[in-house]
């Protein structure tokens, strides 16, 4: 088995009474989609935040391509590699949907500090921004504002942004909410293939997605993982049969 | 509803042909009143940097407006007596240069902006208001208590400072320089705005986790956008010393920064050329109205009231037709 690129070691996170997470490991390997579910409220978006820095565990070691990152702020994570997505859209509304994949591109390069030249004219931003774009279908819909796009048309921006920076581990929290059956199978067969590129940590409640595509799945419950395994694996674990396939029907 | 394009050559085209109608009829009060408003405009544009790209809600731009005052002030203050501002470590002189008042107004707004910048930008909304509100009032009680330079009386300089080749004390002339600064901030505002470093404070203003996530840092970007917007209004605050040839701590009140949001909410949030409009209905309104009750400001009020409510664009937004780009 090869080495992990992301790994936590054991982190809880509380707040105040409530244990969010608890003593959750889990690692990401190259090549692979290792995905998590679990019933609402079970924690995930919360250690999604911990992986990608928006939120500090309260104890426990995040661990990215072998090195502790649990002290390191959200934009060092993302410059080390990590592209995330967000369950509920994080895009600048006023903007259009190539400004908000050049940001990723421009974040990708590394240097915003430069004052003159339009942003969009910059040919290296531009090909980057729109190739990302292209690989999700949203070329067409270029000049459009985010605001004026469809709420699956932003779900596939969410992932354009991510494409741009080219990261080495993606880690996306329920990129399918709200895409419709036609638009998860699409994105489905994408993330299928993305998996070459660099892994995905996947966060999703779309059950035909998840077995479909998982190499792995963790199950989350109240905080805890309660299996980790192939999908037959957890297709037949009763644990989680009870715990949460039993509720899916 | 005109082209916003259209719009900004009629105004700029207006800020050339009123004051040298004025020249021409004679009438040199009207070109004072056009340098006030070029003056505010100049201020607005910079808080306009911070306020409109990088949604920072400074209620203490005054600070910056009245440390380019003072710079002024105390640098002529020191020609005129002929007596060294320092003598240690290094001598330094008094100057009546313009350009050498520029720049360290400049440099000076830009280190103090620096410094309340780290300080403030780690609250937000409301504090972030309110901390920037103290430290105008922290400048404002310290100018009045600054007995070397006229405390609460204030400073006068008797000779407008002088530029290179033009006399400045021809009103026509100053007011050349200082529409021809205002281009020029607004010309660098409009490369900005498109600039990646723009495109990036945008969307820090907008939504910083984004930012954040594609490996940007939102604070360092919002803290740049601070300084350059505080060096612009110290550059005005400056040239307004100038104009009056006489500064005060009442550069530094928190009348004169709410002054400055009340001119850009008028003009348009974020609209390259509202601090403009802003400032034409400010001092029309000024001096029209004031001329006729002290209570103008009510009527001021009442303006504002209806643009926050029924135009949120503020007027460019109103005559152009386009909301955005803040809703
Ligand atoms: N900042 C916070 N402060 C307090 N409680 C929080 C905070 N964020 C999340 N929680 C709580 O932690 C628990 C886990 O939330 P989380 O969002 O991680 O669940 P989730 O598994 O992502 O759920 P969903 O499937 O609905 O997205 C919930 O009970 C939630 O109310
Ligand atoms: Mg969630």
């Amino acid at each position: 088995m090869s080495e992990a690129i992301l790994k936590t070691e054991r982190i809880c996170k509380n707040f105040g009474a409530l244990q969010a997470c608890q003593d959750v490991s889990i690692d990401l390997r190259p090549g692979e989609i290792h995905a998590i579910i679990g019933p609402n409220g079970a924690g995930k978006s919360t250690l999604i935040a911990q992986i990608c820095g928006s939120l500090r565990p309260t104890s426990g070691t995040v661990e990215f391509t072998g090195r502790d990152i649990t002290d390191t702020g959200t934009a060092a994570r993302a410059r080390l590699g990590l592209g995330r997505t967000f369950q509920i859209s994080a895009l600048a509304m006023e903007d259009s949907v190539l400004q908000n994949a050049v940001l990723g591109a421009l974040g990708a390069s590394g240097h915003p500090w430069r004052f003159w030249r339009p942003a969009l004219a910059d040919k290296d931003l531009r090909m980057r921004a729109e190739s990302a774009l292209q690989r999700v279908g949203l070329v067409e819909q270029m000049h459009a504002r985010c605001a004026d796009l469809s709420h699956g048309q932003r779900r596939q921006l969410e992932v354009a942004v991510a494409l741009t920076l080219a990261p080495k581990a993606f880690v996306m929290d329920e990129p399918m909410a709200g895409l419709g059956a036609g638009g998860s199978r699409t994105l489905t067969g994408f993330l299928d293939e993305l998996r070459a590129e660099a892994p995905i940590l996947l966060v999703e409640h779309d059950m035909d997605a998840v077995f479909a595509l998982a190499d792995r799945i963790s199950v989350l419950v109240y905080g805890r993982i309660i299996a980790t395994g192939s999908v037959d694996e957890i297709r037949r674990d009763p644990t989680v049969r009870e715990a949460y396939l039993g509720e899916d029907p | 509803m005109i082209n916003e394009r259209i719009l900004n050559g009629l105004l700029m085209l207006g800020l050339i042909a009123v004051p040298l109608w004025a020249l021409w009829a004679d009438e040199p009060f009207t070109i004072t009143l056009t340098t006030r408003v070029v003056i505010l405009a100049l201020a607005a544009a910079g808080l306009n940097i911070a306020l409109g790209i990088g949604g920072l809600v400074s209620l203490g731009h005054a600070v910056f407006f009245g440390i380019g005052g003072y710079t002024m002030g105390v640098l002529a203050y020191h020609a005129q007596t002929f007596t060294p501002l320092a003598e240690w470590p290094w001598v330094i002189e008094g100057t009546k240069s313009m350009p050498v008042i520029w720049v360290s107004a400049i440099l000076l707004a830009a280190l103090a902006a620096f410094v309340i910048g780290i300080l403030s930008l780690r609250t937000s909304g409301v504090y972030f208001i309110m901390i920037t509100l103290a430290f105008g009032q922290m400048f404002f009680f310290f100018t009045i208590s600054w007995s070397a330079y006229g405390g609460e009386d204030g400073l006068s300089i008797y000779v407008r400072n002088g530029f290179p080749g033009l006399n400045t004390l021809v009103p026509i002339q100053f007011y050349g320089l200082c529409v021809g600064l205002l281009c020029v901030v607004l010309f660098l505002t409009s490369r900005l705005i498109h600039s990646p470093f723009g495109l990036a404070l945008n969307a820090a203003r907008q939504i910083p986790s984004r930012v954040e996530t594609v490996g940007l840092n939102p604070m360092r970007l919002k803290l740049l956008a601070f300084v350059i917007s505080g060096a612009v209004t110290g550059l005005a605050g400056a040239l307004f010393a100038d104009l009056n040839r006489f500064v005060s701590p009442t550069m530094f009140s928190w009348q004169m920064s709410g002054e400055l949001i009340v001119l850009i909410i008028i003009g348009g949030v974020g609209r390259l050329f509202g601090p403009v409009l802003g400032a034409i209905v400010f001092v029309a309104l000024e001096h029209w109205l004031g001329g006729i009750s002290d209570y103008w400001h009510i009527f001021l009020g009442l303006i504002l009231l209806l643009i926050v409510l029924f135009a949120r664009g503020g007027l460019v937004g109103l005559l152009t037709g386009k909301e955005g780009p803040h809703v």
